[in-house]
């Protein structure tokens, strides 16, 4: 063994891809739960990656037949039905997992000095992951997938000038049709998945290069022994991988109740109206996207213009990239920061909530009404953060994590 | 410790949010009353009266074309002998009889559809998960007579609906019965039940039967697989339950040695 693995580092660095990315990778002694939600991102693309290229075995990337054959796959195909729920299950685990790790960023102010790149890596992950999310969600070729898109799509078109002719390329078709299926296959299995995994590599080669963050926002680089090991940090493997492993388990438990008992996410996951083929003549009488993306729509629909309001929505997002030169604050975590910025990321999170429930809503004059509210406190978030933080009254941050 | 303040700003904040939004989740509702379906997957006999009734009365014009012949046969613990003779009146291009393998098509034509009835009869495969199971109870029950519609019946459930009460024999004829309710200060006609005008061959605890084990079989037929699929969702959270023990005994193990 130890001559095969020694014939192998003469010709690859096998044992130092090792070593520096996890036996002698040493990360803060201090994680809490908010830690698990990395590593369940990784596994749930792993997920997302394994469930895909069973499905596009049997999926028919057709207009005549994409329908038919997702309902082949759950009923003909042998486990068809679990590949397929465990695929648009891990769409929404997806989400729910990178919100909470993106959480964990705010709190402990992980996108701050030297992680800058981490966070950017990070927000082109999620930026990625809505494309495929988006485009994976007109493939089942329901009813809600076909407006959904459309709706999506015809918002390029309140761009000024090009808006119209870039509508008409991106569906490649005057409505949605079989070409922009057939596109939307090629990006949400090839394309998309290609830069998220190589997004991914470079998040995680960022953070090693850095090293981890922590709940003290303490760097651990700063106190180390005199073999130059950071005297609060522990080896990754085997100490966080056996962590990890029960934050999965714990992780697989909620997954496998909602795959296997409510698959449907009571309409939320897989929509009812996207048990209905589509029908370009026959409009669903209420589009709501899927609930990933509401708290944007949200925002869409809170702004009359509606050139203002895709402004507003695509701001909405990009505002989340400049958060490590929007805060201002020197101290990183929540623990040492001030009330103000605990009520403020309060705020900022029941807003995005309550958005997100908001646009699954009718129009009714109160619901845009409560939408104006919630979109200016989500805005409101960025704008405090930047004013209070330059001299935010801090407490004192200690020197070596706490435990 | 450091946590705690977060959680004493976030309770009273999301308080006023419930407070706020209480009235608007009530406002949300304007669609028709819709009864409980009294679905049970695992009850095979119920589902095998539903797929009789569906064979009898909806299967002709209704395809369920994402659906086999033999799957019911399987799941429903039946002859595919019997299915055969309940559900296959059809043959091939060539004469040869429907197989039992082959997907449950109807040979009426969109175009005869839309000259009969107005619009393209729907397949029923996915139709309890589109609308949901309460909706199939609470629509088949819902037929009255009404004059001014061409087959002479309309549904309160789907106003104006193309399709005739083809369940009127066993059901009989009703009449709406509206009441009045004041919302704010706008009077509001609201539908009270119905009135029988005519009877049918089943009393009406029977009819609600017949109705019940139709939507159980189109539950099923909506998704063919749950229980399957739950029967081997507890053994995967048992299997993940005992792996947890193991998981967490080899993380104790391990960071015994972390201070």
């Amino acid at each position: 063994m130890g001559k095969l693995i020694g014939w192998i580092d003469d010709r690859f660095p096998l044992t130092k891809l090792w070593n520096e990315h996890l036996a002698e990778y040493y990360a803060p002694k201090n994680f809490n739960f908010w830690y698990f939600f990395g590593s369940l991102a990784l596994m749930v693309l792993v997920i997302q990656i394994l469930s895909g290229i069973f499905l596009t075995m049997h999926y028919k990337p057709d207009a005549a037949t994409a329908f038919a054959s997702v309902e082949y796959i759950m009923r003909d195909v042998p486990y068809g039905w679990l590949i397929r729920y465990i695929h648009s299950t891990g769409a929404t685990a997806f989400f729910i997992v990178v919100y909470l790790h993106m959480l964990r960023g705010l709190m402990y102010g992980s996108y701050k000095k030297p992680r800058e790149l981490i966070w950017l890596f990070g927000m082109f992950i999620y930026l990625a992951l809505m494309a495929e999310a988006f485009m994976g969600y007109l493939l089942p070729w329901g009813q809600m997938s076909y407006w959904g898109a459309q709706v999506i799509i015809s918002l390029f078109s309140a761009i000024p000038v090009i808006g119209d002719d870039l509508t008409l390329w991106i569906r490649g078709d005057f409505v949605i049709g079989d070409a922009t299926l057939n596109r939307f296959f090629a990006l949400h299995v090839i394309a998309i998945p290609f830069v998220l995994v190589f997004l991914v590599i470079a998040h995680i080669m960022a953070l090693h290069e850095v090293g981890s963050n922590n709940p003290d926002g303490v760097e651990i680089k700063k106190n180390k022994d005199a073999n130059g090991i950071p005297l609060d940090g522990i080896p990754f493997h085997p100490y966080y991988t056996v962590k990890d492993i029960v934050g999965v388990v714990v992780f697989l438990f909620f997954f496998s109740t909602i795959l296997f008992y409510f698959p449907d996410g009571g309409g939320y996951m897989l929509e009812h109206a996207n048990f209905i083929a589509s029908d370009p003549l026959k409009t669903p009488e209420h589009i709501a996207p899927v609930w990933y993306f509401t708290p944007f729509y949200a925002i869409l629909r809170a702004v009359p213009d509606k050139l203002l309001g895709v402004g507003a929505m695509g701001a909405a997002i990009v505002l989340l990239f400049f958060m490590p030169w929007i805060d201002r604050c020197n101290v990183k975590s929540i623990r040492y920061r001030s009330v103000i910025y605990k009520a403020n990321l309060v705020v900022f999170c029941i807003s995005f909530v309550v958005l997100g429930w908001l646009a699954m809503q009718p129009v009714t004059e109160f619901i845009t009404f409560l939408s104006r509210v919630f979109s200016f406190l989500y805005f409101a978030f960025f704008v405090v953060l930047f004013i209070t933080s330059k001299n935010e009254k801090t407490l004192p941050v200690p020197d070596r994590v706490t435990s | 410790m450091k946590n705690n303040t977060m959680k004493n700003l976030l309770i009273p904040v999301l308080m006023a949010v419930a407070v706020i939004l209480a009235p608007a989740i009530a406002a949300a509702s304007g669609h028709a009353h819709l009864d409980k379906a009294p679905i049970d997957i695992s009850d095979k006999e119920s589902l095998r009266r539903g797929a009789k009734a569906f064979a009898d009365y909806c299967y002709s014009c209704h395809a369920a074309s994402f659906m086999r012949f033999n799957r019911i046969a399987k799941d429903l613990e039946m002859d595919e002998q019997d299915v055969r003779e309940m559900m296959i009146h059809t043959r091939g291009k060539k004469g040869d009889p429907t197989k039992i393998g082959e997907l449950m098509k109807v040979s009426m034509t969109k175009d005869y559809a839309k000259n009969a009835f107005g619009t393209a009869v729907p397949d029923l495969s996915l139709e309890a998960r589109a609308r949901g199971a309460d909706w199939v109870y609470t629509y088949l029950r819902s037929f009255y007579v009404d004059p001014y519609r061409p087959t002479g019946m309309n549904n309160t459930v789907f106003p104006d609906v193309g399709m005739p009460n083809v369940l009127w024999r066993l059901q009989g004829l009703q009449e709406p019965v509206y009441k009045t309710v004041m919302h704010g200060d706008v009077e509001v006609e609201e539908l009270e039940g119905f009135k029988q005008i005519q009877l049918g061959s089943l009393s009406g605890e029977d009819y609600d039967k017949f109705v019940a084990d139709l939507t159980n079989f189109m539950v099923y037929l909506s998704e063919p697989v749950q229980s399957e699929r739950r029967s081997l969702g507890w053994k995967v959270l048992l299997f993940l339950v005992i792996f947890f023990g193991f998981a967490y005994a080899l993380k104790k193990e391990y960071w015994k040695d972390v201070h």
